[in-house]
């Protein structure tokens, strides 16, 4: 009795070992703590994002793309920054850890958290210590509410699920509409919350709403049967690229063949790995970056991306690349330098970021601007994959 | 050195554990106030005291009762966000922070408690490991009903809904305490390292009190013989029940002081991973070891921060010491030594045999 029992526990856990071991599973190529070592009189920027576990993929864009923009920074020889991004593992405990232990290095702003549930935790403490942040994509609006020193890089969630709706309404993309989101988690219920409501004031017919969460993202017939049934012709997506992927492929197995239309989440789907990207063709989504735009600012960073980490950059990757440029315009603006604390340098950055002459040119929008609440004011680009590429949507078509 | 009672002994090994956590508090302190003590071990301070409540609680039910419990997450889950509603709903009446912090604790313990009886009826009245399998159950089941819970608060009290925020009907008046995956969001951060440590020392009270006292001893009755326990009396599903339902009453309150630490907290934190992480912090600690618990808790939760500087290979270094510190606790050579030095320094051959585990 006993021994079977210890043999059982022993089992448990070596699976938990496992299951914790195998967090470091994750991508290698990433960057986590290093820093791009410069003289003394650099200002001190810290990232926050997940390098390990299920979203690691966005943390490490958004530090690869960082750390791109901190070098063509540097080398204009002006201001010099320093970068120094850890590890959140997408969680609210480990993400406060993480700012703690930059605290401790001495970092002056901070450019995080990548993701929306840390990134409500950690903005509390920012906000408490008077460390200006930035966050390339945390997109909940818990992120930015009542702390006036948070901003916003993308899209909150409402908006997103606004923009859809409307785009979705103007172009008249779908008659019949069937909606497939995760209802365990934030991003997902935000966008589809919002949409809901926009669509009924657009007169958009939504035939079938079907949830999943994170545990059941493995089987989507259910849903797909529910869409096909109600005779829809275009599914909303709500979601990030892994479970969408799977859509598609049991959907093309089904011989179901509606249009698909995504948000950012849905970007990452083309470099994802087993995945036949054929049947991503005519997928829309809209995204405020696309690898493929023909601008000279794009196709420089796109090829700097690719000669340094091997792969195509996604909208993450611009997003950090971004901030770091939006900060430095911000820094140049508000006569930052280095020897200022954190809660000066604060002041002085929540000033400039909210001048109404203060505006961005970057990857992911032309003529950014920001409210003083933090959001981000910029125009949503619709894609459509052609070819294995992105293809800018004509509007009206 | 001259030979102690059984009952000294006790005495002595109790202090001593109290007496870890009031040194290691006062050292704390003394760190903090000369300024040597960094944001990073600050801001880990009252997790560390939640972990600890946890992981006593937890041997309390694997070690102590001898039952196997895969779903503690979800008590401190139940706690956690128990405590958040009461934390947010007293905001208005009671104005102290530390009464709000009282009250979250108390009624998180209470409904972990109330969901361990529910549990631990069913499940503790049948032989083998089947606790193990109803609580794997439980931890995923609460996960996933409170990723669809919305409730707020309104003018005329709580109101739930589990289908969106809307249906909530709160108006302008109300606030909204849980968004379904959003979690808790706008959570005041009451908790502090002194209420966590005056938590952990309540814990240790109990836990301790528990097992040496008649209760406690037909709870290892029990567990160590079932039948002869049966049959001296003793009622195998009530002293079960005891020590489940004071074990998931422990965890509701470590949930409660745990979420009020954050400003948001999520039911996806209280996963599966965390309930075998916890297990990991009673069997490294030693199984049915108190201070075991208290110390594996601390300097595991600890680790993965000190390893930040290993960057990629950070977890890859916590799982490799996670191993060897299993193969040399169980090592039999190791343990051979540790009991030689143990046997120079008391003098003493009339011990009997070595402690197992």
């Amino acid at each position: 009795m006993r021994t079977t029992r210890l043999r059982i526990l022993s089992l448990i856990l070596a699976l938990g070992l496992f299951v914790l071991a195998g967090c470091s599973a994750g991508p290698t190529s990433t960057t986590a703590g290093t820093t791009t070592a410069k003289p003394a009189a650099a200002i001190k920027i810290g990232g926050i994002g997940p390098l390990t576990g299920g979203a690691a993929v966005y943390g490490s864009s958004v530090a690869n793309g960082a750390k791109i923009a901190i070098e063509e920074v540097n080398a204009l020889g002006g201001l010099q920054f320093e970068l120094k991004f850890e590890d959140d593992e997408h969680d609210a405990e480990k993400s406060v850890n993480a700012y703690n232990s930059l605290k401790d290095w001495g970092m002056q702003i901070l450019c995080g958290t990548v993701t929306t549930t840390p990134g409500i935790a950690v903005t509390a403490e920012s906000f408490k210590d008077r460390i200006f942040t930035l966050t390339p994509s945390a997109s909940s609006t818990s992120v930015i509410e009542g702390k006036d020193n948070v901003f916003q890089m993308c899209f909150t969630d409402p908006n997103q699920g606004i923009a859809s709706a409307q785009y979705i309404a103007e172009n008249k993309l779908g008659s019949k509409i069937a909606i497939i989101y995760n209802n365990a988690d934030a991003y997902s219920t935000g966008i589809y919350e919002k949409f809901i409501s926009e669509a009924a004031g657009k007169n958009l017919d939504v035939v079938s709403t079907t949830t999943f969460t994170d545990d059941t993202a493995n089987d989507f017939n259910v849903q797909l049967t529910a869409a096909k049934n109600g005779g829809a012709d275009l599914i909303f997506l709500p979601i990030y690229y892994q479970p969408a992927s799977l859509i598609l492929t049991q959907a093309d197995a089904m011989g179901y063949e509606p249009k698909f239309f995504g948000v950012d989440g849905m970007d990452g789907i083309l470099t994802m790995e087993n995945f036949n990207t054929e049947l991503a063709e005519g997928v829309m989504l809209l995204t405020p970056f696309a690898a493929d735009a023909t601008d000279a600012r794009t196709v420089a960073f796109v090829a700097k991306y690719q000669a340094a980490y091997n792969e195509l950059p996604n909208q993450f990757a611009a997003d950090g690349y971004d901030c770091i440029y939006a900060i430095y315009e911000a820094c140049k603006k508000a006569g930052v330098t280095s020897d200022m604390d954190a809660a000066a340098i604060c002041d002085k950055l929540i000033e400039a970021f909210t001048a109404a002459d203060f505006s961005i040119d970057g990857l992911t929008g032309e003529n950014m601007t920001w409210a003083a609440t933090g959001e981000v004011a910029k125009a949503p680009k619709g894609m459509v994959i052609e070819d294995g590429v992105y293809v800018g949507m004509q509007s009206g078509n | 050195m001259k030979m102690t009672k059984p009952g000294q002994k006790r005495l002595i090994s109790n202090a001593i554990t109290y007496a870890i956590v009031i040194v290691a508090y006062v050292l704390i302190q003394i760190l903090d106030g000369s300024g040597n003590l960094t944001s990073s071990l600050r801001g880990q301070l009252v997790p560390i005291c939640a972990y600890i409540v946890m992981a006593v609680s937890l041997n309390l039910t694997v070690g102590v009762l001898g039952e196997l419990s895969l779903g503690h997450a979800g008590f401190m889950s139940l706690g956690a966000f128990s405590g958040v509603i009461v934390s947010l709903g007293l905001r208005d009446t009671v104005s102290a922070g530390p009464l709000r912090l009282l009250a979250a604790l108390l009624v998180g313990a209470v409904i972990a408690g109330l969901f361990g009886f529910i549990v631990g009826v069913p499940a503790l009245r049948l032989r083998g490991d089947y606790l193990a399998i109803v609580t794997l159950a439980f931890g995923e089941i609460i996960k996933n009903v409170i990723n669809t819970l919305y409730v707020g608060i309104g003018p005329d009290g709580l109101r739930i809904s589990m289908s969106d925020q809307a249906s909530l009907g709160l108006g302008e008046s109300g606030t909204v305490i849980m968004r379904g995956p959003m979690g808790a969001v706008g959570v005041d951060k009451l908790a502090s390292f002194g209420a966590g440590v005056i938590l952990v020392l309540i814990t240790l009270a109990i836990v301790l009190n528990l097992v040496h006292s008649r209760s406690g001893r037909a709870i290892m009755a029990v567990r160590d013989n079932r039948i002869a326990a049966e049959s001296v009396g003793i009622s195998i599903t009530r002293y079960k029940l005891t020590a489940f339902i004071i074990s998931a009453a422990l965890a509701g309150a470590a949930g409660a002081l745990y979420a009020l630490n954050y400003s948001t907290v999520v039911a996806r934190k209280f996963d599966f991973n965390t309930s075998i992480l916890v297990l990991v912090f009673v069997v490294l600690g030693g199984i049915g070891n108190i201070r075991g618990s208290i110390i594996a808790a601390a300097v595991l939760t600890v680790l993965p921060e000190l390893l930040r500087a290993f960057n990629d290979y950070r977890m890859l270094a916590y799982a490799v010491i996670l191993i060897l510190v299993m193969l040399t606790s169980n090592n039999d050579r190791l343990k051979q030594l540790r009991w030689r030095i143990r046997s120079y320094f008391q003098h003493s051959s009339r011990r009997q045999e070595a402690e197992h585990e």
